[in-house]
């Protein structure tokens, strides 16, 4: 199968990502849109291991696994912190940071 | 042992007391302070007077050392050196003050008691004490300055030692700052003389200062008003006076110390010691003499009106200064100095009596409530009239001789110098006057309740207030303690006031004119170089100024007499004939107004215009404002994008990668 193939399902699954990311106001769904993403780009690295025949990309995606399973533990126990503090688990009522 | 390092010991003996006393306040108990402080100025005293035997034994000549302990600067032609000078006229201030002082510190220890703050105040006395010694050792102008300010600051700490008196700490202030002005004139009158003779040191300075200045030259008539700032300033000449009567917010003894043995002399012995450059500028000393006059007329007035005893007194005191101004700006040297002497006795016993009475009174010191202390409180009866009667220059006490020598000394220059001896016999007369006002008011008459429970045998008591403005107050530290002392009742007040009415009796004896001599004769070698050295009145006219004094006193003493006990009521006619007058001196010449209208009215508007204008429009509105206004509307931009909403960010970075890769994208192609 040519690489275009999963090249372009990588790109589609990141883009679902990142509107999912900017759209949704759900900070449980944000983190599953950010998981998307970060998957997109792993199927990209393997797709191109794949190709060249190479293990490096293929190294290099399980990292991201592992990052991303950092990143959700890190991110599910600010959403607890959250809820303990606030009754609404939603990211736009966090604009702490509006200039 | 040499007199310089006599002179040398006369410093240390105060410095270490003043240094245990107050490092050991936790530990000594009781009274055991102010009798290392009082051993320790006795101590100075004795060391005085073994420079005084010293320097007795060399030549006439030769009896000015000076002694150096070490360099205190030498930098671009200027070298410092931390001297001492042993002279007749230092050795003689170190006697008086060190001297007077020790009685005043025998009397403290028992007029204090029972106050919370003992040791403090032992060793701000001592540390007076030390200020003042400095300032009349000092071999240069630099010292002489270090002792001067020492003394203002001492007398800052003194006057507000009830700290929590607001009235004491704004008295304390004011002294302060008036001193500083004079210290600042002082100041520069040295540089002055510094840039013009090359040397600080007193002796090369007024050695050279012949050939440097003409005579009546303008920078050097500038260095001596200068000077005189400095000199006024200390010992509370118009127009720098007026904190002299507030300083009676302080304990009374530390009035005495202020008033007889240190601080207000010190101008005097300034004026004293430069004495060669005054006669080169002839008209500086004629604005001291007449500064003086005017000063001595003025405060004798003022204490025709005022009914607070111990301000009487105070005011006495910058009329008395005056004499000594006078005296040694006409160049009556020994008589000025021999007048400081005579009055540092009179008016030290003048304060302890009055101390005495506050102390039979509960702390009020308003005659008005006063009368009738005769009977019930014999002792400071008597001492308090001597020292009367030598205020009023009564024949053949000390004040009688030592006033009338220098009114003598006046008349004998001649001219203009007429006028300001009328002055001052007039000013004689109003003195006699209100010394036996106090004296009839509050000795005379019925007894008041106070007096009357003295006689049968209690000290009255009120609840501690403040004597000037009534308030009520606790007796904790900050606030005179719960126990008043009377002279009757405590040995060391008796055993202070008992010398003192003895050297106020007749100290006039060593210096009777075509008798004794003691103290001309002593100071010569200091004065010999004076161009007035051999112009001093002759005897006969000098026994006819004392006749002259005399029968001004006893003239004085009479009509006091009369008006205040064989005809009562006589003085409140007056007063209602003379309000205006009346209200004229009982404002003491309104100079507080003065003051207040003249500098501190504009110096408050100044800082409220200051406060209102420039800081809050100015600097916090325009500078502040401005610049944070352009900060504001130029960020203004970032700001609107710092949206804290989290999927704006994510936008921004998606775009912005997008961008980097569309980049990078067309830059490869």
């Amino acid at each position: 199968m040519d690489v275009v193939w999963f090249l372009v399902l990588s790109a589609f699954i990141f883009c679902i990502g990142a509107a999912g990311v900017i759209i949704r106001r759900d900070p449980l769904v944000i983190l599953l849109c950010l998981e998307l993403m970060l998957n997109g780009g792993n199927l990209a690295l393997i797709a191109f291991a794949r190709m060249h025949g190479g293990e490096g990309g293929q190294i290099f995606a399980l990292i991201v696994m592992v990052i991303a399973a950092c990143e959700v533990v890190i991110g599910l126990g600010i959403i607890v912190a959250m809820y303990r503090n606030r009754l609404r688990i939603d990211v736009d009522e966090m604009t702490e940071l509006r200039g | 042992m040499s007199a310089t390092d006599y002179g040398w010991l006369i410093l240390a003996f105060p410095l270490a007391g003043m240094l245990i006393t107050s490092f050991g306040w936790r530990v000594l108990p009781g009274r055991v302070p102010g009798w290392i402080a009082s051993a320790a100025i006795g101590l100075a005293f004795l060391a005085a007077i073994g420079a005084l035997v010293q320097i007795q034994d060399l030549p006439a000549e030769e009896r000015s050392l000076v002694d150096s302990a070490w360099t205190y600067t030498a930098t671009a032609g200027v070298r410092v050196d931390m001297a001492i000078l042993v002279d007749p006229l230092s050795v003689f201030m170190c006697l008086v003050v060190s001297g007077v002082s020790f009685l005043i510190h025998v009397y403290s220890v028992a007029y204090m008691t029972g106050d919370r703050g003992l040791a403090r105040y032992f060793a701000y006395l001592n540390y007076f004490v030390f200020s003042m010694l400095l300032l009349v050792l000092a071999a240069n102008f630099v010292i002489l300055i270090i002792g001067w300010a020492f003394v203002g600051a001492a007398s800052y700490l003194l006057i507000s030692f009830w700290y929590r008196r607001n009235t004491a700490t704004y008295a304390g202030i004011k002294a302060f700052v008036m001193n500083v002005i004079g210290d600042v004139g002082l100041v520069i009158a040295a540089f002055l003389l510094l840039n013009e003779t090359g040397t600080l040191d007193f002796g090369p300075m007024f050695a050279g200062a012949e050939d440097a200045f003409p005579r009546n030259d303008g920078t050097l008539v500038a260095a001596c008003l200068l000077i005189l700032v400095g000199a006024f300033a200390k010992s509370a000449q118009l127009p720098l006076h007026t904190w002299l009567p507030d300083a009676m917010e302080g304990p009374t003894p530390v009035s005495a110390l202020i008033h007889a043995a240190t601080m207000v002399t010190a101008g005097v012995y300034l004026i004293a010691r430069t004495h060669p450059l005054f006669e080169l500028a002839p008209t500086a000393a004629d604005v001291s003499a007449i500064i003086g006059a005017l000063t001595l007329f003025f405060a004798a007035t003022v204490a025709l009106a005022v009914t607070d005893l111990k301000r009487i007194i105070a005011y006495s005191t910058i009329s008395q200064i005056g004499y000594m101004v006078l005296g040694v700006s006409v160049a009556a040297y020994g008589a000025g100095l021999f007048h400081l002497m005579t009055h540092a006795f009179f008016k030290a016993l003048l304060f302890m009596g009055a101390g005495s009475i506050i102390g039979a009174m509960a702390g009020l010191q308003d005659i008005d409530r006063m009368g009738g202390f005769r009977r019930a409180m014999p002792f400071t009866f008597v001492t308090f009239t001597i020292g009367a009667l030598a205020l009023a220059a009564f024949p053949l006490t000390s004040g009688f001789f030592s006033k009338d020598e220098i009114l003598a000394f006046t008349i004998n220059r001649g001219g203009g110098y007429w006028v300001l001896a009328i002055v001052g016999y007039i000013a004689a007369a109003l003195t006699a006057f209100y010394a036996f006002r106090m004296v009839f008011r509050v000795f005379y008459g019925d007894p008041v309740p106070e007096a009357r429970e003295l006689e049968e045998g209690h000290l009255a008591h009120h609840d501690p207030q403040n004597p000037m403005t009534g308030e009520a107050e606790d007796t904790d530290v900050g606030f005179p303690g719960p126990e008043h002392a009377i002279a009757e009742r405590s040995w060391p007040m008796k055993a202070a006031m008992g010398p003192l009415a003895l050297l106020a009796l007749v100290a006039g004896a060593v210096q009777i004119p075509g008798a004794t001599d003691v103290i001309e004769h002593f100071l010569e070698p200091t004065f010999e170089d004076s161009r007035f050295h051999d112009t001093a009145p002759t005897e006969g006219s000098e026994l006819v100024g004392l006749v002259v004094g005399g029968l001004i006193s006893l003239a004085a003493i009479t009509v006091a007499f009369t008006v205040y006990l064989r005809r009562p009521g006589t003085t409140d006619r007056l007063r209602e004939r003379f309000a205006a007058v009346h209200a004229f001196l009982f404002n003491k010449w309104y100079f507080d107004e003065l003051y207040d209208a003249v500098f501190v009215r504009p110096a408050a508007t100044a800082g409220s215009f200051g406060r209102r204008v420039i800081e809050t429009d100015f600097v916090q509105g325009f500078i502040v404002g401005g610049a944070t206004g352009i900060v504001r509307v130029g960020t203004s931009f970032a700001r609107a994008i710092q949206t804290g909403y989290l999927r704006g960010y994510a936008l921004l970075l998606l775009l912005g990668l997008g961008a980097l890769a569309l980049y990078f994208l067309i830059a490869s192609s």
